[in-house]
């Protein structure tokens, strides 16, 4: 059993009881919420007839259902306007802090809440979306719920729930230039599998997370889930206190002092126990691009899609489904792929600095005529940065259509679909059949640098050649 | 598909049911319910586009839409069940498609957390009793009758145990499985638990 991580540390400290039963009762710090796992934990409140518990607690924005061509409202999409008046009217009635479209800080839940600086370390996060995992870039013990516990945390602000054993992930040496954040956890994933999270929280350790910023920490914690780990964090640090300082809902004053003293005690001692330590070299990264429908099945850049024969039986299974579906071949090349639409945006990778990365890439560059290619920022605060330093343009300029913010193609559950079997090179997390809109549509999750290298060519390709030229 | 909805409420100790076996690992969430029919305000009508995409491919030969399996009610699947999105939409589609109880080799997290808060047992098995289950209920019919106290499965050719996670079996025994009623009773707890958090403080306009 792990001790003193910095895991164990805030889940004693949000310990309310112990259940019977042997689950734990955790206090959560900040609840978040959104339009599509909530309306029926409201409606479950009213039929217990129960009251939001402290809705100071509780932080609301839309994402994953807003159009990114058009946000007037009444939205075309008559479903998705029902589900927006519920939020607001649920958000109203219990006097919830809703961050609406317009607002200037309305976005993908897991990208507003760490630019608003709710997000903070030693807090516990829960939110009906698998992704808050997202927010362990902050030292934060942060997991998805079911409808089920949004009701609980909305009840109670607490929710029965198993402590997780801790898994370290160690990653030694540097990325190399052109390998970024998005390859390092495609490649974690890969080694060590889709399930082996299942239990476990993942802290991301190690002189290459230490070297990454904060966005980027954010990219790995945001698949923490992709590897089965309900739960990623790393270690906060001073780039972690930096990028809180001085945001909307960060301390200020005196508050701040007081909050930076404490975040500073928090991490895992030198001497903490974990049940599992695994390392790996990150110098050895490649640009990373999945091949398959689980986002563990990829590649280095330079690689060929691997052998049945190479893989363990349980992995073959998959495999030739994955063969099947994707129209691959074993030992085929990742390189030279072509895709027919490219996609940047999601909790993933939607922040400012993945759009300046992609912007540098396109600059000057025009999109290949056999694709379609978008960029979805994750917030209006991303969008009006990206503007501001004149990012929408570039991307405008080399083919790429610019959006509102929002979920969008990442789960398309707006008019963003692939159709038919289309490819997609998208800088999103999950690679499952049907993901991306289409029943047969098939998406290759890649960096959005990688992303950029591939609209450019209308192909899979290397985006370090990209960067030496 | 089971016509008639009642949610599963109180103590679960028995489970009888005809097998469906649904073979493939990794099978996540939104093959389960495809996002498009999460556009809905209520879980009610979600039963009948279970696994929608992968049934439109297969054309009648998903083991969902197979005559055989109609009114069946115990799920066996094999390792990583559920994994993906943390959509409950996809536990709660089951459970209206008539699912009562899923046997597999091992379950996605959230999805297992929100199979147990809706009423759906989750118990697990060897890889190797997995597929000797699945195969024989290819070639026949398979009804169980599964006893929670004992975690015991009896069918006509074979009993075999189940593993289920200690404190689920004891929340379905006791019938205490509703979780907002058993947290709520600690109230003072949590309100001493909110004055003594140092960061709760920090932030004034929160």
């Amino acid at each position: 059993m792990s001790q003193d991580t910095l895991f164990d540390k805030v889940w004693d400290l949000h310990k309310v009881s112990s259940l019977p039963g042997g689950s734990d009762q955790i206090f959560i710090g900040l609840h978040l919420i959104h339009e599509v796992t909530s309306p029926q934990a409201f409606g479950a409140l009213k039929d217990k007839n129960l009251k939001v518990k402290f809705p100071n607690r509780t932080v609301a924005t839309v994402d994953h259902i807003v159009p990114t061509d058009n946000q007037s409202r009444p939205f075309k999409d008559n479903l998705a306007e029902k589900m927006i008046e519920a939020l607001e009217k649920n958000c109203l009635e219990h006097n919830i802090r809703f961050f609406n479209i317009g607002s200037g800080n309305q976005g993908i839940v897991h990208v507003v809440a760490p630019e608003l600086g709710l997000t903070q370390p030693g807090m516990t996060i829960a939110c009906g979306d698998s992704h808050t995992s997202t927010h362990g870039a902050f030292g934060s013990i942060a997991f998805g719920i079911g409808t089920s516990q949004v009701r609980d945390v909305l009840a109670t602000q607490t929710i029965a729930m198993n402590k997780l054993k801790v898994r370290q992930i160690w990653c030694e040496n540097k990325l190399s230039n052109g390998v970024y954040a998005k390859d390092l956890v495609l490649h974690i994933i890969n080694k060590l599998g889709v399930k082996a999270g299942v239990g476990f929280a993942y802290e991301f350790a190690g002189p290459a997370i230490e070297a990454l910023s904060m966005e980027e920490r954010m990219t790995i914690c945001n698949m923490s889930i992709e590897g089965g780990a309900r739960c990623g964090y790393i270690n906060p640090d001073e780039k972690t206190f930096s990028y809180i300082k001085n945001r909307l809902c960060s301390p200020k004053n005196e508050y701040w002092e007081r909050a930076l003293l404490w975040w500073k005690s928090l991490k895992s001692d030198i001497n903490s126990i974990y049940d599992d330590v695994i390392k790996l070299d990150a110098s050895k990264v490649e640009p990373t691009v999945t091949w398959g429908i689980t986002p563990g099945q990829s590649v280095g850049i330079n690689q060929q899609m691997p052998l049945l024969a190479d893989l363990s039986p349980n992995d073959q299974f998959i495999a030739e489904e994955a063969y099947e579906y994707m129209d691959f071949k074993p030992g085929q090349s990742i390189k030279g792929t072509p895709v027919d639409v490219c996609f940047i945006g999601s909790c993933t990778n939607g922040r400012i600095s993945d759009l300046r990365v992609a912007a540098k890439v396109l600059k000057n560059k025009k999109v290949s005529n056999k694709v379609k290619a978008f960029v979805v920022p994750g917030s209006e605060k991303v969008a009006s940065e990206a503007k501001q330093e004149g990012l929408d343009k570039i991307f405008r300029e080399s083919g790429f259509q610019w959006r509102e913010p929002g979920c969008s193609m990442c789960l398309a559950m707006n008019s963003d679909k692939l159709e038919g079997n289309q490819v997609s090179a998208s800088s999103s997390n999950r690679n499952f059949k049907g993901r991306q809109g289409s029943p047969s549509g098939r998406t290759l999750l890649m960096s959005p640098a990688m992303v950029a290298a591939a609209a450019i060519n209308g192909k899979v390709s290397d985006v370090r050649e990209f960067i030496s030229k | 598909m089971n016509s008639e909805f009642i949610s599963p409420i109180g103590k679960i100790k028995q489970i009888n049911g005809k097998c469906i076996s649904l073979v493939g690992s990794d099978i996540d969430t939104d093959r389960i319910i495809p996002a498009r029919f999460l556009k809905c305000v209520s879980f009610d009508s979600l039963g009948k586009s279970v696994f929608k995409d992968d049934r439109q491919t297969l054309k009648g030969r998903h083991p969902f839409d197979l005559e055989e399996n109609q009114n069946a009610s115990i799920l066996i699947v094999n390792s990583n069940f559920g994994c993906g999105s943390s959509r409950e939409h996809a536990p709660q589609a089951l459970l209206r498609w008539g699912i009562k109880a899923i046997i597999g080799e091992s379950f996605a997290e959230i999805f297992y957390s929100n199979c147990i808060a809706i009423g759906i047992p989750c118990f697990t098995l060897s890889r190797k009793s997995i597929q000797d289950i699945q195969k024989y209920n290819y070639h026949k019919e398979l009804f169980l009758e599964i006893d929670l106290k004992k975690s015991l499965a009896i069918s006509k050719d074979f009993n075999f145990h189940l593993d289920i996670k200690e404190s689920s079996k004891k929340m379905f025994l006791s019938g205490n499985w509703d979780a907002t009623s058993t947290l709520l009773k600690n109230e003072n707890l949590i309100e001493r638990k909110n004055n003594d958090l140092p960061y709760l403080k920090f932030s004034t306009d929160l």
